[in-house]
């Protein structure tokens, strides 16, 4: 079986998923899509749980929930500490798939994407893990540390499960480099706009539009523009540049803001969240698509 | 293919081209890596192909590094263990000296041939982790000696524990930066490494120390430091006129070891003995840096290979009396010389380490590091077991200079 790629010559073929519906109907608003992301079960899986089932009303288009990993290589110090603080709550791979089980048996709507690195994937088992992450009511996969080198990993195996696979390209993917990258790329292209880990920089928008520009040359596919999307400002004008915008960093400090001395949820903890979203959310909705 | 019992024509033919070893190695990295680390391997493929590489590392081996190291063989260090064996058995024991090279140890091999590929490339900035800081002094020294600005990532930890190499690369005028953040040590350092490496792609040039991370740096390390066991095996040739029956390395990530031992892989009568850091014991959790005997396979620091993790997959901090050898992960080729049982891996504990230190002092008058000093707690097991006219070759890969802090607080000494 030829796996679906990013000019699938027969895209009646392939079902959609829910992240082809979502995104299509953003992009039929004329708008940007949000895309958050927090780190499951962080900073407690019950405090977790809430702000992941709040985070839809507050204007978030796409999830991604964040697997955490001792050992996250491209992660500035805010997704580190946000996975240490979830790793010292006792999350475990069993216990973010039973998160996202609790969230789809009342929304069978908002995607969500599993992002993290490979090690706790691989140690889980393949096969099971594309199964109960199947079951569980996971859309689709950013796995860091999987460059197209080793698609046969897991790539290969969630796209014929049904999973979308989500591909990071970056400053240094260039044109040469663009094909293999999206060549098994399904659901959309996360654009990392600028040479870094997450959580620090933020890239100028006329470069990010020009690296978009570029992207989709080579694809159909919708491009989301993350790394350095802190504010509103930053959605409306990152956003007008791309299909869409990733918010991570911000979220997690937010998170972190709320918490008490000893490092616990307050009242205040999903609130805060769900509010920085909710004001994201204006700013991709000030964000007029160009064209 | 790892776990293949049916016996190979050659075991010094990997990795194949996407840098597989059996089912380890690979490049398991971020994709803002992916083009630097293809890019890496073309220059080093048109590197090796270059004789004036090649002649430029052998000037700079002879006359900076110091090479050969000589051979040497332990007289009252035989004696001491055959009087053990009750007079009976006790094996002849050769040191590999790479503890006399420049800096004190055999990263100065790697550090050469890598500093010399920065330079083709025309990076202009070199990072460097490091652990018992001995790849970092090695590291700072070959920046001194080409002029490359130098920042090398060390866990707070250890930034603690070896404080003189600390203040080596310092005076080498290197850039030290304490990693605080998991446990402060080795992998921590790589992490963080990694962390600038994706910042910095297009300047920065990274030293990796050890034989392990994405392709190709697991072969091209092993590559430079395999001049230990090329000059090992032609030295006992030359001395003995024969192979050794064993030949003994100490493993964290594994580059002196995979060095001594890849020229020795296909000589079938060479016993081959890797020797892991036991720590308090393997059946203490999380209480020991033994990966390939008290680990299992994952995938971490961009290749697949035997890792200290838990149940979910979290990477443990392990533990050792050597900072050099406390590092959760080990070289992929290892791996694979595991399962296919060309090599047996074996965990020396910090008690027998300190004690093998104390005995190679005292015999021989060799401090030696405190590596090495694992690979020592095996040899002194194995030369008994061993007939008087059989050979053991170890490599003495460090010298103790950087430890005697550490040994003196351990042994009650104020100092």
């Amino acid at each position: 079986m030829t796996p679906s790629t990013s000019r699938d010559p027969h895209p009646a073929a392939r079902p959609a998923t829910r992240i082809d519906v979502r995104l299509a109907a953003v992009a039929a608003e004329g708008r940007p899509a949000l895309v958050t992301f927090i780190t499951a079960g962080d900073p407690d899986y019950d405090t977790s749980l809430a702000i992941l089932n709040g985070l839809p009303a507050a204007g978030a288009d796409v999830i991604e929930l964040g697997m955490p990993f001792s050992d996250p290589m491209a992660e500035g110090p805010p997704i580190q500490a946000s996975t240490l603080r979830a790793l010292n709550a006792g999350q475990t791979m069993l216990r973010t798939l039973d998160m996202v089980r609790a969230f789809r048996a009342h929304d069978a709507a908002t995607p969500i994407v599993l992002m993290g690195y490979y090690n706790p994937i691989y140690i889980y088992g393949v096969d099971r893990f594309l199964a109960d992450a199947k079951a569980a009511g996971v859309d689709g996969l950013i796995v860091v540390d999987l460059p197209p080198e080793e698609d046969e990993e897991l790539c290969i195996p969630a796209l014929a499960a049904g999973v979308n696979f989500i591909r990071l390209a970056t400053p240094t993917t260039d044109d040469k480099r663009l094909p293999a990258v999206l060549a098994n790329t399904s659901g959309f292209v996360y654009y990392v706009s600028i040479l870094g880990i997450t959580g620090t920089a933020s890239a100028d928008a006329s470069r990010v539009g020009d690296a978009v520009a570029r992207i989709k040359r080579h694809t159909d596919l919708p491009v989301m523009v993350g790394f350095g999307v802190k504010t509103r400002e930053h959605a409306r004008s990152m956003g007008a540049e791309a299909d869409g915008v990733v918010v991570g960093s911000a979220l997690v400090n937010a998170v972190r803001d709320s918490l008490d001395a000893e490092g616990r949820a307050t009242a205040a903890t999903v609130g805060a969240v769900t509010a920085l979203v909710a004001d994201l959310a204006v700013g991709v909705r000030e964000a007029h698509v160009a064209a | 293919m790892a776990g293949a019992t049916a016996k190979l024509n050659s075991y010094r033919t990997g990795p194949d081209e996407r840098g597989h070893f059996g089912s380890f190695g690979g490049r398991f990295v971020a994709e803002t890596l992916m083009p630097l680390i293809l890019e890496l391997e073309a220059a080093y493929t048109e590197a090796k192909a270059d004789p004036a590489f090649h002649a430029e590392l052998a000037d700079l081996h002879t006359h900076y590094v110091g090479r050969p190291s000589p051979m040497y063989y332990a007289e009252r260090l035989t004696e001491h263990l055959r009087e053990k064996a009750g007079g009976k058995g006790g094996a002849k024991i050769y040191f590999k000296r790479d503890e006399l090279n420049h800096t004190g140890s055999h990263k100065i091999n790697n550090c050469l041939g890598q500093i010399l590929l920065a330079k083709r490339m025309g990076k202009t900035r070199i990072i460097a982790e490091t652990g018992a800081g001995q790849h970092g002094v090695a590291s700072a020294t070959v920046c001194a000696r080409f002029g490359f600005p130098c920042e090398v990532y060390m866990g707070a930890t250890d930034v603690e524990r070896q404080a003189p190499n600390v203040f080596r690369m310092k005076l080498l005028g290197a850039e030290v930066h304490p990693v605080t953040a998991g446990h402060g040590t080795l992998k921590d350092a790589m992490n963080e490494a990694l962390r600038d490496w994706v910042t910095n792609v297009e300047s920065t040039y990274y030293l990796i120390g050890t034989a392990a991370g994405p392709h190709p740096y697991p072969a091209m390390v092993r590559d430079f430091q395999s001049i230990i066991g090329t000059e090992a095996r032609a030295q006992i040739l030359e001395m003995e006129g024969r192979l050794p029956d064993a030949i003994v390395a100490c493993v964290g990530g594994g580059s002196n070891a995979i060095g001594l031992f890849h020229p020795f892989l296909d000589d079938e009568t060479v016993a081959i003995y890797g020797v892991e850091a036991g720590g308090h014991g393997l059946d203490v959790y999380n209480g020991h840096a033994a990966s390939l005997t008290g680990g299992r396979p994952g995938v971490l620091h961009g290749n697949r290979t035997y890792l200290l993790q838990d149940a979910d997959g979290q990477i443990l901090e392990g533990h050792s009396i050597s900072a050099g050898l406390d590092y959760p992960g080990i070289g992929p080729e290892h791996s694979w010389l595991k399962d296919s049982g060309r090599v047996t891996y074996v965990p020396a504990t910090d008690r027998e380490a300190l004690e093998a230190f104390q005995l190679l002092t005292r015999t021989e008058g060799i401090i030696p590091a405190l590596e090495p000093a694992h690979a020592l707690a095996h040899v002194a097991r194995l030369a008994p077991t061993m007939d008087r006219d059989q050979i053991i070759v170890m490599n003495l890969c460090g010298r103790g200079d950087k430890d005697v802090f550490t040994v003196g607080k351990l042994l009650g000494f104020d100092l």
